[in-house]
């Protein structure tokens, strides 16, 4: 498993403004990020008030959503990331 | 001071209505939806949500100038274009002139995972920015529902939904919402709880194999509205509602009159023939002569040069050319100049409604003075008594308020009695023209009479008609001493009259003749006699001169005589001589 763990992840991180719902989520995706994917894990944040025109272009429909672009297949997150078990486990992360 | 005041408040909150353009939904809903407000539509699949939904922008957008956003939970954009192509709305058009937005919303749980607390900012953000992006006034979302499949906590998704038609009004956009049938609610996830100002309810319903597609609007709060079922269509033109129950009875009447095409007719109806705007039914059995009566009334209105619309339910455009032809009645000329329209299709091809949906839109189209139904029991066949008065009502109505003349032709068994059609439609009908066969001494002839004609003086006699290579023709009324007589008993009675009428007036002349020769007679007698009289009066007058002739000879001679003897007495009484007869005696 070793070659797997080498995969680079980039996540993209739709939010709707500063709300308290999407703090949340950063400090979840970032915590996630730093503990399992530490230097391999490309992380963008995107407020989609401020570019609603991706909102349509990219399909999202609830916010927060978290988008795994790579590695393959994509994959779709939703809500505040709290859950951290289901979302490693959707990640497809190794957490040993 | 107070009451006034709430007086001018209440004016103020009249509610808005935004227009459709959607034909006959305005209509119904008495000036369209409640303005910047959402609006359910519901119903099964196919039923023609999204249709409506759809044209309602379109709509919107050319006729309104109301730029409109389309969220498609279900149909791609793409899509979407190909299907509306076909009904001739160019979405992409509308989309480059920024008229329309389509957001296409894919949802797919397989794709989703849930992890948390969430909210719907997405798809407020992306409708928000597309109504701002284009200033959309109108906004529909085809199939909202569809969220009830992709996201599972269904406590979010209810705040959530709460929370869009909120924002809807908030934006002050007017929306139109589709929600699937339920089984026992209007819509499978009860989304009319939050659209609580306006529900219209599609079907689809198929009985005895004939579809039809009806509207409903459940309810309307703050307005008056039709509340029947009423048919609907879905053709080349997109979505038509036929507002055809909500007339009331207050067309007016024309005293104008229109000829029926048969002099001899008119002549019985006053000598001017139908009231214009009026429904005239012709009823009769099969092969007495309907159509004919129709073609001459189509004739006749074009040779006045008005339009006419001909829905023929049993022959085709050419049989009936044909047919007419042999009549001598030219109905193609008519075609050819295009006063004259048939709109020709089977009974069984769709559901009275739907007949009636399509005759309404060919009416509308073609703008017509007047109609010709033949013949409108074959439509009946297709549909109940009830559901065939009601419609036939509605077509009626409709037809008086554009004060159309409607000609229906009515076939009877040959044995059944009228009965079947004074229930269904005499009493919507203004004149009723019974057409019968008249079947004695091994033959049939074609009776005619006026049952009832609405508002005239009309003939109360059956009159027989031919129909002759110059069209129909109708023969005074034979009242012989046997009755009314028809076909060749008529043609014996007449020629039996005849001869009778004959030999009397022989007599006559007969008996004239025998005077004339016993008034000679009796002048020839009458001249002998006075032949006779003159003669006997000339033989007494040469018998008077004679007389005399003697008796002045006589006179002379005794005078002589008397001379001779010297008798001087009788020389000096010679002035006795007057009075010879006593001397002579006779």
């Amino acid at each position: 498993m070793t070659g797997e763990a080498k995969k680079p992840y980039v996540l993209r991180l739709y939010v709707s403004g500063m709300t308290s719902n999407s703090l949340r989520a950063i400090e979840n995706v970032r915590k996630i990020c730093s503990e399992f994917l530490a230097g391999r894990c490309h992380m963008e944040i995107i407020d989609i008030y401020q570019q609603p025109a991706l909102a349509k272009e990219r399909q999202i429909v609830a916010a927060p959503t978290l988008v795994k672009e790579l590695p393959l297949p994509m994959r779709r997150f939703i809500g505040d990331m709290s859950q951290t078990e289901r979302l490693l486990q959707g990640l497809d992360v190794n957490t040993k | 001071m107070a009451r006034q005041k709430k007086n001018v408040s209440r004016i103020v909150e009249v509610l808005q209505k935004c227009l459709t353009g959607i034909k006959g939904l305005d209509e119904i809903t008495g000036g369209g939806l409640p303005k910047g407000r959402p609006t359910l539509v519901c119903g099964g699949a196919g039923c023609g949500k999204t249709l409506l939904a759809m044209e309602f922008l379109v709509r919107g957008a050319i006729e309104h100038n109301e730029p409109g956003v389309y969220m498609s939970f279900e149909e791609k954009s793409e899509e979407l274009t190909t299907n509306f192509a076909s009904l001739g709305f160019d979405l992409n058009d509308l989309v480059d002139h920024k008229k329309l937005a389509l957001d296409y919303v894919h949802i797919e749980r397989g794709e989703i995972e849930e992890t948390g607390v969430y909210n719907l900012d997405g798809l407020f953000i992306r409708l928000g920015y597309a109504i701002d992006t284009i200033g959309a006034k109108r906004v529909a979302l085809d199939t909202i529902e569809m969220l009830f499949s992709g996201f599972s906590n269904e406590v979010i998704l209810r705040a959530e939904l709460k929370r869009l038609f909120s924002f809807l009004k908030e934006k002050g956009v007017t929306a139109i919402v589709t929600g699937e049938q339920g089984e026992r609610t209007l819509t499978r996830f009860g989304l009319e709880e939050y659209v609580a100002d306006c529900v219209i309810f599609l079907t689809h319903k198929v009985s005895e194999q004939i579809a039809t597609r009806r509207l409903r609007i459940v309810k309307y709060r703050g307005s008056v509205h039709g509340t029947n079922e009423y048919p609907f269509l879905i053709d080349e033109q997109g979505f038509s509602v036929m507002p055809i129950s909500s007339l009331g009875l207050d067309h007016s009447a024309s005293n104008k009159r229109v000829s029926t095409g048969i002099p001899r007719l008119d002549t019985m109806m006053e000598g001017k023939g139908y009231f214009q705007g009026s429904s005239i039914l012709v009823t009769g059995t099969s092969g007495c002569g309907k159509s004919s009566v129709a073609a001459h009334f189509v004739d006749a209105a074009c040779r006045r040069g008005e339009r006419c619309l001909y829905f023929a339910f049993e022959e085709s455009r050419t049989q009936i050319l044909r047919n007419m032809r042999s009549i001598g009645i030219d109905l193609e000329q008519w075609v050819k100049k295009g006063l004259l329209e048939f709109r020709n299709s089977r009974p069984t091809l769709c559901g009275l409604e739907m007949h009636l949906v399509s005759m309404h839109k060919a009416i509308e189209l073609f703008n017509p003075a007047i109609i010709v139904i033949d013949p409108i029991s074959n439509l009946v066949t297709s549909a109940s008594e009830n559901e065939v008065k009601s419609m036939l009502s509605r077509l009626i109505d409709f037809l008086k308020m554009k004060g159309i003349t409607a000609l229906c032709t009515d076939l009877t068994a040959a044995n059944g009695s009228l009965e079947r059609t004074e229930i269904g439609i005499s009493s919507l009908m203004d004149t009723w023209l019974l057409l019968q066969a008249i079947e004695a001494n091994g033959e049939r002839n074609r009776g005619l009479y006026i049952l009832k004609s609405r508002g005239m003086e009309h003939s109360n006699q059956i009159r027989e008609f031919y129909l002759t290579g110059n069209g129909v023709q109708l023969r005074d009324v034979y009242v012989g001493l046997a009755g009314v007589l028809t076909g060749a008993a008529r043609i014996a009675q007449v020629a039996r009259e005849k001869a009778e009428k004959l030999a009397r007036s022989q007599d006559l002349e007969l008996k004239k003749l025998d005077i004339e020769r016993k008034k000679a007679v009796i002048a020839a007698q009458i001249a002998a006699l006075r032949t006779g009289l003159d003669a006997e009066k000339e033989d007494l007058d040469r018998a008077i001169a004679r007389e005399n002739l003697y008796q002045k000879v006589l006179d002379e001679e005794t005078l002589a005589m008397a001379q001779t003897r010297r008798a001087d007495d009788l020389v000096s009484k010679k002035k006795s001589v007057a009075k010879p007869g006593k001397r002579g005696g006779k």
